[in-house]
């Protein structure tokens, strides 16, 4: 008797993570695309109703304009985005071996304009970082996404996960009680989605604006009554690796258009 | 400002076409306040029209309730080739143009 019920707690032992994680296997992953209703559905298809294109618009303009005081500008190193960027932002966040941590591509170009065009960074969610970042992720659109290859990213999903996992706030909800366990059902009037990044830099009708996938974590954050973390601070930067890691396979929509 | 504008190459004399329009522009309504209880002051797009070969074939009047980054389309009779002009025009001085072409045949 003994011996059976110490096999089953054996089991229950074995198979308690994937079931506690309650994590979505990959072929029942959906972007929040498959959520919307048939409207948003068409404003983002179209690229001449997408609001989102004005900012890639905006982002090819700055592409190629000369900037900082080493007077380059990004196409002097690059080239045509659509060649060199091609797939770059479906494997961000990325680890960066100067400072030996993962960095989103809003980090990147902002690493960039200080390292190679000596210019000053640009202010998280400003116009113009929002649409760089924008116009590179628009190159990966229908790239599937790879994020987190590197091994040296483990300990920094590892952490993205465990802060995915955590409850936080005045309404003790962790991101994966919504996103894992009650995806499908209706939060107030909106559809619960799981949370997938797929179209960031994104443009949210809420917002009237595109927005990064740090302004939508820190939304989610203060709605669950947390204090939410700073922009490009390190538990964002892995809560984002994270959920590239979980979104594997789906493909980049930049811009998406989101309610 | 970039704007997107979409209206067909080609059509055929007499066919009804559609043209979109969406151009970037905050809209801020005036009825805002900052954290510090100032009043964001009214910046929107309060005109638009739309030419077509010099003559004005739309126009629109915009006001605060209207949402950022305005989409407007409407419809109109592909009589000539020739071009398109739009231009928006709003608070503080304010004017942006874009324009497309046509071939009718």
């Amino acid at each position: 008797m003994i011996f059976w019920r110490a096999i089953a707690a054996a089991t229950l032992f074995a198979t308690a993570p994937a079931l506690l994680a309650g994590e979505i296997p990959p072929d029942a992953r959906r972007s929040g695309y498959a959520f919307m209703g048939p409207d948003t559905r068409a404003m983002q298809d179209d690229d001449t109703t997408n609001p989102g294109m004005l900012f890639v618009l905006d982002g090819e303009a700055l592409w190629g304009k000369k900037t900082g005081s080493a007077n380059k500008a990004c196409a002097d190193c690059h080239g045509d985005a659509r060649s060199s960027m091609k797939g770059v932002a479906a494997h961000y966040p990325a680890f960066d071996k100067a400072s030996g941590r993962p960095v989103t591509l809003d980090q990147r170009v902002n690493l960039c304009r200080a390292n190679h065009q000596q210019a000053t960074p640009l202010p998280y969610e400003s116009r113009d970082l929002l649409a760089l970042s924008a116009f590179v992720a628009h190159q990966s659109r229908g790239v599937a996404i790879t994020a987190a290859d590197d091994p040296e990213l483990k300990p920094f999903i590892e952490q993205g996960r465990d802060l995915f996992m955590q409850r936080e706030g005045q309404l003790n909800l962790a991101c994966t009680n919504c996103h894992d366990d009650n995806f499908d059902k209706r939060l107030a009037g909106a559809p619960i989605t799981q949370g997938q990044p797929t179209g960031y830099p994104l443009y949210r009708l809420e917002w009237q604006t595109l927005g990064s996938l740090e302004r939508r974590l820190r939304s989610c954050m203060s709605g669950v009554r947390a204090q939410a973390y700073d922009y490009g601070s390190p538990e964002l930067v892995a809560l984002e690796l994270y959920l590239m890691s979980r979104a594997r396979g789906l493909p980049m929509e930049t811009p998406a258009v989101r309610p | 400002m970039a704007a997107l504008i979409n209206v067909p190459a080609k059509a055929k004399r007499g066919d009804v076409i559609e043209i979109r329009t969406l151009t970037s522009h905050i809209m801020e309504t005036g009825f805002r306040h900052t954290a510090a209880g100032d009043v964001v002051p009214r910046d929107i797009i309060t005109s638009f029209t739309c030419r077509y070969n010099g003559a004005e074939i739309f126009r629109a009047d915009l006001f605060p309730a209207i949402a950022a980054n305005p989409y407007l389309s409407f419809f109109t009779v592909a009589k000539e080739s020739g071009k398109f002009e739009f231009e928006w025009i709003g608070d503080n001085g304010y004017s942006s143009t874009a324009s497309a072409s046509i071939t009718v045949e």
